[in-house]
């Protein structure tokens, strides 16, 4: 450990930090620029300098750049440290008077810009203005930067050029040109090819004058925000959205440098907790459980197959997910709706609902999806909320508002959010002058209906995630035709399935809304509950047993149990040889319909109760 | 079998027997069914079809059985050996099994075995499969009506004679 004294404060650190981590461990709080805890320090800004007043060699040194050493006396803010840091700010904001970071720090040790005092018209310096294009360098425009950083904005500090080659490691920025033409480029000033486009450049600049798109010879590959549906763009560590359970950010591996290079690692050296760990993989866990519920959710049946509509081709055809993510205040635009082609608020809306669902044939569903009804409803009133002058028109096939309020909350949305409700259905979308017309029928007033919309919203039909049939096969409990888990009674079983101890929630079920789900999922904790609180499960007697003696280990019996309650029993010698393999009934799982012991052909399995010689002895006394 | 005379041994209702062959010996001969009834469908039927007071013959003698699926062919050709005149298996219909499949085992099963049963010299005509609902008191009424029907018209099952005289000592062979 190494003691020093800053501001008359004795503090201790270890060795290797710096002067600014002593200062930060005391809470003194520093200035920088060209510093950045990934990055190894430089000293270039002088921003950052403290005066040494004893126990070394006195004089003013950089706080980010000077080692810590025994017995040092340490001023950050005396005269000295002070009429230094002010000339640093002058001459910085002499060159660069657009950058807001540097304004922050002259009001706070009264600096005037330069600018200021001279009263100057333009704020940028005639050598710096940007370059007029001519012919020739239009023609080699593809290979060539035209356009520069912004120059009234960098102050020099080269950080972006030590992130790019000693962090991410590609180098593909450099500084270039000698005294007042001193600048960041790229090698010959070429657009670079080796630029990974990562934006750590921009991210560390201090005075947010980097566009890496400057840079990179090919275009930015953004990593689409999966959460918004794709309407924002995400980094690579992130939270996957707001209320995530657990509420951690994760690294998305494909999109990682450090994973893609092995360079990087930022993130593991600004992490205070220390909780980056690049080697963590994957791991089967495995636990005993005495319950299962099956709560996998649903997807949204992807509506581009019906062509009509045109979603996936007109960028104002959007699905509901994509609306409500639009139109929520946690979403890409924070709630302001605009049209996704224009930008603009939306004046006509259009919700379609029935997209897929209710199909009796072709390729949609059967079934009704339940929640899009008030969905839709809610969503007209949300858009009647966001754009005032707007007019939501909504084409349905029947309102199915059953449910607690349900009704009325869609007369609200008729009465005093005017939509525009027509029953029927649409049957084309297509753009004319920037509109997007829908073209449908209107059964009530039985003529054909066409609106000029700005948007339009297709209420596309849920269907069950996708891999939920290898689950369910995986643990034994049925599904129907559309890969919805089957209940083991519709009316008087409904959250459990036929395999004793798993039960089901939401959508994986069936579609349904949310207090449904609640309900449901509230019901399979109960039941999970009632099952494994107590020491000993408490069964019907009549299950299955195994006569070992006979059982030749065929497993015939493992197929035609609906339960798979038969398992493979080891039959050991003390010395574990293994002698023979037998049948075992899993007791909790058995449910006592028989079939095994139909199917045995060694007679080895009977059912407690309805036993081959009971069965016999009321035959014998019957078939006479 | 709550009425059985000799707790000693329980399979022993030669009694019984004696009263229903007694039906015979005056000369109208009654064909003797035996049923094989799924516990949670076509038993509860039944149980229906009674308290609904649906009429039905009393030709047929049922034993309840957990599932259609436990019903071993052998229980069939037991019942033949016994002296039935016709079986009936009868389960919940294909799709609602209370076991989730055991009906579909029952179906494949004993329709093979349907097959087997001219080679063993029994006319298949006399092995019927049914399903019924525990909502089908009227069906249950309706199929024992059938195939009571069907029974007289095929009359006594004496294509094994030795076993009707008391060869192969059937009486003494108690199941298992």
């Amino acid at each position: 450990m190494i003691s020093l004294t800053i501001d008359g404060r004795d503090v201790q650190v270890q060795e290797g930090q710096t002067l600014l981590d002593a200062a930060k461990a005391l809470g003194i709080e520093i200035p920088t620029l060209c510093h950045h805890k990934a990055v190894p320090p430089a000293g270039a800004c002088r921003i950052c300098v403290v005066e040494i007043t004893g126990g070394g060699r006195p004089g003013l040194v950089p706080a980010c750049a000077y080692p810590a050493q025994n017995g040092l006396v340490i001023a950050t803010d005396s005269e000295a440290v002070r009429a230094s840091r002010r000339m640093t700010l002058a001459l910085l904001l002499a060159r660069c008077p657009e950058a807001q970071v540097l304004h922050g720090l002259a009001k706070r040790y009264g600096v005037e810009p330069l600018a200021d005092r001279l009263a100057l018209s333009s704020s940028v310096p005639a050598n710096q203005k940007p370059k007029t294009e001519n012919p020739e360098e239009s023609r080699t425009r593809t290979t060539t930067r035209t356009r520069t950083i912004e120059e009234a904005k960098c102050i020099l500090c080269g950080l972006c050029v030590r992130v790019c080659q000693e962090v991410i490691g590609p180098a593909a920025t450099c500084f270039a040109g000698r005294g007042p033409h001193r600048e960041v480029s790229t090698p010959y000033k070429m657009l670079s090819g080796v630029c990974i486009g990562c934006g750590a450049c921009s991210f560390v600049c201090p005075t947010g004058a980097i566009d890496p798109a400057e840079f990179c010879s090919h275009p930015l590959e953004r990593i689409p925000n999966e959460f918004n549906c794709g309407f924002d763009f995400r980094t690579p560590v992130h939270i996957p959205f707001p209320q995530a359970v657990p509420n951690k950010p994760l690294i998305d591996r494909e999109n990682c440098i450090h994973y893609k290079t092995g360079r990087c690692g930022a993130c593991a050296k600004v992490c205070p907790a220390g909780a980056i760990d690049y080697d963590m993989a994957d791991q089967i866990v495995e636990e005993k459980v005495g319950a299962i519920i099956v709560a996998t959710g649903y997807e949204i049946a992807d509506p581009s197959v019906y062509e009509e509509y045109g979603y996936g081709r007109y960028p104002d055809v959007v699905t509901s997910l994509e609306f409500e993510r639009m139109v929520s205040a946690s979403g890409p635009t924070e709630g302001e709706l605009r049209r996704p082609s224009t930008g603009l608020p939306p004046k006509t809306v259009v919700f379609l609902q029935c997209i897929g669902s209710r199909e009796e044939q072709g390729t949609g569903k059967e079934y009704c999806s339940k929640i899009c009804c008030m969905y839709t409803a809610k969503h007209a009133i949300l858009y009647k909320h966001k754009v005032h002058d707007g007019q939501a028109f909504v084409f349905y096939m029947d309102i199915r508002s059953a449910g607690k309020n349900y009704e009325e909350f869609v007369r609200r949305v008729v009465k005093e959010d005017n939509a525009t409700y027509l029953r029927g259905r649409v049957s084309k979308v297509y753009p004319r002058n920037g509109k997007l017309i829908v073209r449908g029928a209107d059964t009530l007033s039985g003529g054909q209906v066409e609106i000029a919309a700005d948007m339009v919203v297709l209420a596309a039909a849920l269907q069950p995630s996708s891999g939920v049939r290898e689950l369910a096969q995986k643990l034994r409990i049925g599904y129907d035709q559309n890969g919805f888990l089957s209940e083991a009674h519709p009316k008087l079983r409904p959250v459990e399935t036929n395999t004793a101890g798993v039960f089901l929630a939401g959508c994986a079920h069936s579609p349904k809304d949310i207090p449904e789900t609640v309900a449901q999922a509230s019901a399979a904790a109960a039941k999970a509950l009632g099952l494994i609180a107590h020491d000993r499960l408490t069964r019907e007697p009549t299950i299955g047993v195994v006569n070992e003696q006979s059982c030749n280990g065929c497993f015939e019996c493992q197929p035609v149990c609906a339960y798979g309650a038969i398992e493979r029993r080891e039959i050991r010698d003390r010395k574990d040889n293994l002698l023979q393999v037998v049948a075992a009934i899993n007791k909790g799982l058995c449910q006592g319909c028989g079939a095994c012991s139909a199917t045995c052909r060694s007679k080895s399995i009977e059912v407690q109760g309805f036993r081959d010689d009971q069965l016999f002895a009321e035959i014998n006394a019957i078939a006479r | 079998m709550s009425h059985q005379s000799h707790p000693s041994d329980p399979t022993d209702l030669s009694d019984l027997s004696d009263v229903s062959r007694a039906t015979s010996a005056v000369g109208t001969w009654q064909p003797n069914i035996v049923a094989f009834l799924c516990n949670w469908c076509s038993y509860a039927g039944a149980d229906l079809a009674g308290m609904s007071r649906f009429e039905y013959p009393a030709n047929i003698r049922i034993i309840r059985v957990p599932c259609s699926g436990r019903v071993d062919p052998m229980f069939v050709l037991k019942s033949f050996e016994r002296g039935a005149d016709m079986v009936l298996v009868s389960g919940c219909h294909p799709g609602d099994c209370h076991y989730t499949s055991g009906n579909y085992h029952a179906r494949r099963k004993l329709t093979a075995f349907r097959e087997l049963l001219a080679f063993l010299g029994i006319d298949p005509r006399r092995f019927q499969i049914s399903w019924v609902s525990a909502a089908e008191g009227g069906k249950w009424s309706a199929v024992v009506t059938q195939i009571t029907q069907e029974a007289r018209q095929l009359g006594p099952f004496k294509e094994f004679p030795s076993w009707e005289n008391g060869h192969g000592g059937a009486s003494d062979r108690q199941g298992a």
